[in-house]
């Protein structure tokens, strides 16, 4: 458990009076449903399990810690190592 | 095994599974052996090789018979001849990038290619469904006509057979197909040394992907078509390369169970190891996308239009060269090695540095959800 | 594609290792809990990236493992029904139950359907009006909210013929499980990313703080797993117990509000038995009673069936992280993925599955052949890169 895979929307509609989405994965796009995000929007990642969107991809957040893995050896021995650790509540959603 | 308890539903039961001394796991049996013949049992796996063992070579045996290889390789009067046979039972019949028609004709015209045969003569037995439209049928027959004319071969004989309607999936094709080998020419799995290099012909997954995006609700959108193609002109061409000789030591197409299951075979019958880099595998963005989606392998992913060559060291860059030159083997990669370690046994290095061990499909490939 | 590929890219994966090793001092055993992470560990072969005595034990997170073989058999009981369509994920059709499994019961005339989305359930109820359809709910809280989503459409658009058979268990109850068991090994947990995605993570600091345990939230990709035991390691090696949460870019603290929230609306927590394990209390959902008319299990009679779990199979203790495979003296031999006899192998997703998909099916010694074999190829390939061939 659990299978969700980012990818990007790049269509929003309503379907039966539910949010849905067209979401690009690679080179394929596939429908998924958008009333767990409602407030996506297009050119926004989203993680899709099951074809729902459980949650959006912080872009910013991502390059942030991927940038401090990137630069993980050229800690000298004197710094501490990188920590994340998220303030309560501090992830917008 | 069990036993039903009339109960309530909500009847209380042990907390804890207690085990019960049947001497049940100790049982040699499996547990799961199939009375009934399952989709998986076509899958081209793991099922349908025990389904070939346990019940096809036992009644048939016979040494031609027993090599296993896609074609049967048969000497009369002095001419080496490759045979093969096929059935073709794909739903949709239309697929993007093909139909069931263009399907058995590459498919039968491969399966000969990879002895190194010149693919010749093909015969067609249909069974149609009571119902089928004609036009239909008439759409696959000329798409047969224009695969046969790409590949260079004939229909020369054919049967027709019609079942009643619910019992017979619209159209299935069987295909048998001759060719002749020419001197100098000596390919077989057996074949495969350490030292060879290993080399896929292009992009894997497309032809499972198409079939797979027209699957009920596992639609989608993005063009995966079909690699479906005959690679008898790209294998005279890889044969031809200069200077001659016997180099090309095996050959296989990877469609059932894909690239994977096929090198584990080659891998088990030579009695050889083989190491791959992931890396190097070409994989569209498109597949990859509908893979990961869906959570199935790409190595393990039918493909009709595409070859493993496993090449003598000091020829594989020439070969490599030629390949790129044809049509069907621009995208051509050296992917791997064998290796004398392991045998039996396919590793590959991941994209992230670790190993993994590719073993073969079992059954179907299926989405999942973990 | 973005955000997968990158977290698979080598070079980053040494920095992180590196890391590791700079600051490791004694061994450590970490659990990864879901599935899906041990899947992606042995399918990269990230065990034999990481440092001598930094050990992965996997957990009990793989819904399919872990559903009781009487659910499994009442699911079968149902997709034998002449007027059933039966729909599951594609992950429970090759599960034996006590008499055959889901291709079987096909393969006998019954109308088995692998869906992708619980949803489809509703299209495929429209378009057969005389049938019913039944869904198999299995997960734990990652797919809650997509099963809820069903039984509330359901029940919203009045398509009446469509049922759910409800099998979700919760991971936090899980994890006490294992904390509380006397020959516990494990000092520190790699937490469902997925699972938290939807629930948030406020329900592992209670559990972090009990047992003096870190919990570090991760994800899923090989350079996620990595930086999520990293993250543990920096934890255990300084002494500090709390909760982190490595997949920062996909979830905070909070979760999905508004898919806990028709999670709670649609479902209510019971006791669940878990395979392997027993039953854990307050540790699954079912369907509350105004779904009654979605809940396939009060809608058909299948009478409770006994079932028998075979002697040898140590399931139970890989589960909690307590055994590996290879400790098992059925693995690869009795037991392989055609022929299961537990819960660890019946899915993909199982540890010992996983194990033997991706070839360590070899008895311990073996074991170690393969790492010198691993050793000694990535020598031998260096010479063939070098050289041009590779």
């Amino acid at each position: 458990m659990c299978l969700a895979i980012p990818g990007k929307v790049v269509d929003t509609f309503d379907q039966r009076g539910m949010r849905m989405a067209k979401v690009q994965f690679g080179g394929i796009v596939r429908e998924a449903c958008l009333e767990y995000v409602p407030e996506t929007q297009i050119g926004e990642y989203v993680l899709v399990h099951v074809g729902f969107a459980i949650s959006r991809i912080d872009e910013a957040e991502a390059e942030r810690t991927y940038q401090a893995l990137r630069d993980l050896d050229q800690l000298t021995e004197l710094e501490s190592p990188v920590v994340e650790e998220v303030e309560p509540g501090g992830y917008r959603q | 095994m069990g036993s039903s308890e009339v109960s309530a539903p909500n009847e209380a039961k042990p907390a804890e599974e207690r085990p019960v001394a049947l001497g049940f796991g100790s049982c040699p049996l499996p547990i799961m052996s199939h009375q009934q013949i399952v989709l998986g049992h076509g899958s081209g796996g793991k099922l349908t090789a025990d389904l070939i063992d346990q019940v096809f070579l036992p009644a048939f045996q016979n040494p031609i018979l027993n090599k296993l290889d896609d074609q049967a390789v048969v000497t009369i009067g002095g001419a080496r001849l490759a045979f093969t046979t096929d059935s073709f039972v794909v739903t949709p019949i239309f697929f993007p990038g093909g139909d069931i028609g263009r399907l058995a004709v590459h498919g039968t015209v491969n399966d000969l290619a990879m002895s190194g045969a010149r693919p010749l003569y093909l015969s067609a037995a249909f069974i149609l469904e009571e119902g089928l439209a004609v036009d239909d049928l008439r759409r696959v027959v000329e798409s047969m006509r224009a695969a046969a004319a790409e590949a260079g071969v004939e229909f020369v004989t054919g049967d027709t057979k019609v079942v009643n309607r619910g019992k017979g999936d619209q159209i299935f094709i069987t295909t048998t197909g001759i060719g002749v080998i020419d001197s100098g020419v000596n390919i077989s799995a057996d074949r495969a040394w350490p030292r060879d290099q290993i080399i896929l012909s292009g992009y894997i997954g497309d032809h499972g992907m198409a079939i797979m995006s027209q699957r009920e609700g596992l639609e989608f959108e993005g063009a995966i078509e079909s690699d479906c193609a005959s690679l008898n002109g790209l294998v005279a061409s890889m044969l031809g390369t200069p200077p001659a000789g016997e180099f090309i030591h095996c050959l296989r197409d990877p469609t059932r169970g894909g690239m994977a299951t096929t090198l584990n075979e080659i891998s088990k019958r030579a009695n050889v190891g083989m190491f791959l880099r992931e890396q190097s595998i070409p994989v569209r963005e498109s597949v990859k996308g509908a893979c990961e989606v869906l959570g199935l392998d790409p190595l393990y992913v039918a493909n009709e239009g595409k070859l493993l060559a496993i090449v003598a060291p000091e020829m594989a860059h020439a070969v490599l060269q030629q390949m790129q030159q044809h049509a069907l083997g621009r995208d051509a990669a050296i992917i791997g090695e064998v290796v004398a370690e392991h045998p039996g046994m396919v590793l590959m290095k991941t994209q992230i540095g670790g190993t993994r061990v590719l073993d073969v499909m079992f059954g179907e490939q299926l989405p999942r959800i973990c | 594609m973005k955000y997968l590929d990158e977290y698979r890219d080598g070079d980053v994966a040494q920095k992180i290792v590196g890391e590791m090793r700079r600051i490791q001092t004694r061994p450590w055993v970490l659990m990864e809990v879901c599935g899906g992470q041990t899947h992606s560990i042995v399918k990269s072969g990230i065990d034999h990236l990481l440092p001598e005595g930094v050990e992965l034990v996997h957990g009990p997170g793989c819904p399919v493992c872990v559903t009781p073989l009487e659910m499994i058999d009442k699911a079968h009981a149902i997709a034998r029904q002449p007027n059933v369509i039966f729909c599951s994920f594609g992950d429970m059709l090759r599960v034996p139950g006590s008499d055959g499994d889901l291709f079987t019961i096909k393969s006998l005339g019954g109308d088995v359907r692998v869906v992708y989305s619980p949803i489809d359930c509703l299209k495929i109820a429209r378009a057969n009006p005389a049938k019913q359809v039944v869904f198999f709910a299995i997960g734990f809280e990652t797919t809650a909210p997509a099963n809820a989503m069903l039984a509330w459409r359901a029940r919203e658009e009045q398509v009446s013929n469509v049922s759910l058979l409800v099998s979700h268990v919760l991971v936090p109850p899980a994890l006490e499980v294992i904390l509380q068991a006397p020959d516990n090994r494990v000092q520190g947990f790699l937490g469902p990313g997925h699972v938290c995605a939807v629930m948030g993570y406020s329900e592992y600091d209670p559990i972090s703080a009990r047992y003096q345990v870190p919990i570090v939230v991760t994800g899923f990709e090989p350079i996620d797993i990595l930086h999520g035991t990293l993250m543990t390691l920096q934890q255990l090696e300084e002494g500090r117990a709390v909760v982190e949460n490595q997949y920062s870019r996909v979830l905070g603290r909070e979760g999905n509000l508004p898919a806990q929230k028709l999670v709670n609306r649609v479902f209510e927590v019971i006791d669940r038995k878990w395979r392997g394990i027993g039953t854990i209390p307050m540790s699954g959902f079912r369907l509350r009673d105004e779904f009654a008319q979605q809940d396939a299990e009060k809608l058909f009679d299948v009478a409770e069936i006994a079932t028998l779990e075979p002697e040898i199979c140590i399931s139970g203790q890989i589960l909690r992280g307590i055994k590996k495979p290879h400790d098992c003296p059925a693995f690869g031999t009795l037991c392989t993925p055609q022929r299961p006899l537990g819960a660890t192998m019946v899915s993909a997703e199982g540890a010992c599955a996983a194990y033997y998909a991706y070839g360590r099916h070899l008895k311990p010694q073996a074991a170690e052949t393969l790492s010198q074999i691993v050793a000694a190829s990535s020598g031998s390939h260096q010479g063939a890169i070098a050289n041009g061939q590779l």
